[in-house]
């Protein structure tokens, strides 16, 4: 703060330290990860944490044969593309009618949509599982599917009725007058015009539904329905030993995520914090 | 608001999100309550049996000594998670909002680990806490401190809850960094600048100026990390399994109520009437905890 003003950058040493810290405490770990599964056993247990002089790959390659891979990476692409995509429509849809219609009961609308912002959705797991059942989706896709929509509507609906409310009605009023439909209206004008508010959406859940295990653990059973977490986690349960093999399958899991959060970082930040910071 | 309203359009903005969101989030979340009231093994039919989980949970053996158990390591977890995650958070977030080289690479590293799928970080540590062969060990015997240079961390009730709630806070702390500079930095630099003119140092700055200003925020990171923490499960799942060993040591109300209601290897039969009497607890807890946030975060609006 104290240089900020003049543009220097600040000197004291201290501050570095405490950042460098820091940075070791979190990228060790992820280091260890992705070196580990490049090593044969033997040399594992001698160095672990030392780079690979002779990188092997056969950890990778038998972690392959060992799990479907592709099955889970398919499953769980599968199941978060589905989801964002129908949170997305949804979401923007009842957020449209919540900012460009006058109703009856629109702010109980509202309030009853924003109170599942705060209680995790995991606590109603019991009736999910009824409900689940009861719909034949028992260890399908969908019932993933359908809790992932669920849970992530209330802040989506928050992130783009904020958004939404922002943007003049005088553009939707000419088109109105052009003769074009309420749906036009919502597909060709609004939905161009929310786009950071739905790129806001779509990374603020991309995560919880790629990474979540909770719900999987719960309601998938067969080998061929998997997503990446639980797949791995089964594997883990059965290989603890082979250290080189588990590593490798903890590597292949955790790649996608890291890497498009390399790419993407900057928006992940502005998300979360569009996210957290109410409007 | 454009033109006259038209119920049937309405309804049909409205439909696809309230339909997903009562049938699978908002009823399940409410008929948690009338589940707790009846004795189900959740395949057949449900026998009615009034507060009798309830009895069971509060006033029984094994049951109440479980619940108790599991609330304190939570509170204990929160704590951690409050100076470790929050509070070293606070303190990089204000490090990071001075103007130093490399801001933005060390905002990116620092938020990296929340993007690992918390089960996954669970197994990695439990491969670096491991006696023999894991990093925290090896440290310590380089340092010469043989006592401890295999100890089982994960092993010893003393040290396994305190070791897998520090990791939660290392997947986690990105968050409250991330959101605590957001906030630092959204105050006006005219506000800063005027404290300086009036012979405010660095640290009256902070104590007069951005610390009220970001008191609002601290009430959000708090619920976050409160109603996070009173519903977890993975991390103990992945580290210690479902009995949360060693002799329970470890165990936390998600994974009581995940053990009571799906139940475990070996361990008892399920018992869903019972684990619904633990999420109405649950749900509880959590309220509590989000209404004592809107009554600060409403006194802290109107004092600001």
């Amino acid at each position: 703060m104290k240089s900020g003003k003049s543009g220097g950058k600040v000197k004291n040493p201290v501050v570095y330290f405490i950042v460098l810290l820091q940075t070791v405490i979190v990228l060790f770990p992820i280091y260890t990860m992705l070196i580990i599964p490049f090593k044969k056993t033997a040399d594992i247990f001698k160095n672990p944490y030392s780079i690979p002089k002779n990188p092997v790959y056969s950890n990778f390659s038998a972690v392959w044969h060992k799990v479907n891979f592709l099955a889970l990476y398919k499953n769980s692409i599968f199941v978060t593309v589905v989801s964002i995509i129908c949170i997305v429509v949804m979401s923007s849809l009842a957020s449209y009618a919540l900012t460009r219609y006058k109703f009856k009961w629109k702010s109980q609308v509202y309030f009853y949509f924003m109170a599942g912002i705060m209680i995790p959705i995991r606590l109603g797991v019991l009736n999910i599982f009824g409900i689940v059942k009861f719909l034949g989706l028992f260890d399908n896709l969908f019932s993933l599917i359908f809790v992932y929509i669920a849970m992530s509507i209330p802040i989506s609906i928050l992130i783009i009725t904020n958004f939404m409310k922002q943007i003049p009605i005088a553009i939707e009023e000419s088109a109105l007058i052009d003769g074009c439909s309420k749906f036009q209206i919502y597909a060709q004008i609004m939905m161009p015009l929310i786009k950071p508010a739905i790129a806001t959406v779509v990374i603020y859940n991309f995560l919880p539904i790629w990474n979540d295990f909770y719900f999987p653990l719960i309601f998938i059973r067969s080998d061929m329905q998997k997503t990446i977490p639980l797949g791995v986690a089964l594997f883990f349960g059965q290989h603890t030993t082979n250290w080189g093999v588990i590593f490798s399958a903890l590597t292949l899991a955790c790649l996608p995520p890291i890497l498009i959060y390399i790419a993407f970082s900057k928006y992940f930040i502005q998300g979360i914090t569009a996210g957290a910071v109410k409007g | 608001m454009l033109s006259k309203s038209n119920k049937f359009e309405i309804t049909l903005f409205l439909l696809p999100a309230l339909l997903i969101y009562t049938v699978f989030m908002f009823v399940p979340l409410i008929a948690s309550l009338p589940i707790s009231f009846f004795e189900w093994t959740g395949i057949g039919g449900k026998t009615f049996v009034g507060l009798a989980n309830y009895q069971k949970l509060f006033c029984a053996q094994p049951f109440n000594d479980r619940l108790w158990n599991a609330l304190s390591n939570n509170v204990i977890w929160f704590f951690i998670s409050m100076v470790f995650q929050n509070g070293i958070g606070l303190i990089l977030a204000i490090l990071l909002s001075k103007n130093i080289y490399f801001k933005r690479f060390f905002r990116t590293i620092f938020f990296m680990p929340t993007t690992l799928s918390i089960i996954i970080v669970g197994f990695i540590f439990t491969l670096l806490l491991n006696p023999q062969f894991g990093i925290i060990n090896k440290i310590f015997n380089a340092m010469n401190l043989s006592d401890i240079a295999f100890f089982p961390w994960l092993g010893n009730g003393k040290t396994a809850l305190l070791c897998i709630a520090l990791v939660n806070c290392w997947q986690y702390i990105g968050i409250p960094i991330v959101i605590f500079l957001a906030a630092i930095e959204g105050i006006s630099n005219d506000v800063i600048e005027a404290s300086r003119i009036d012979g405010c140092d660095d640290r009256k700055t902070f104590r007069h100026i951005t610390l009220p200003m970001i008191l609002p925020t601290i009430g959000m990171v708090t619920i976050l990390t409160f109603v996070g923490d009173f519903s977890t499960f993975e991390l103990v799942y992945g580290m210690e399994g479902t009995q949360a060993g060693p002799n329970y040591a470890t165990d936390i109300l998600g994974t009581f109520f995940y053990r009571t209601s799906f139940g475990s290897y070996g361990g008892s039969a399920q018992d869903m009437g019972l684990g619904a009497a633990i999420a109405a607890f649950m749900f509880v807890v959590i309220s509590a905890g989000v209404i004592g946030w809107i009554i600060y975060d409403r006194k802290v609006e109107n004092y600001l």
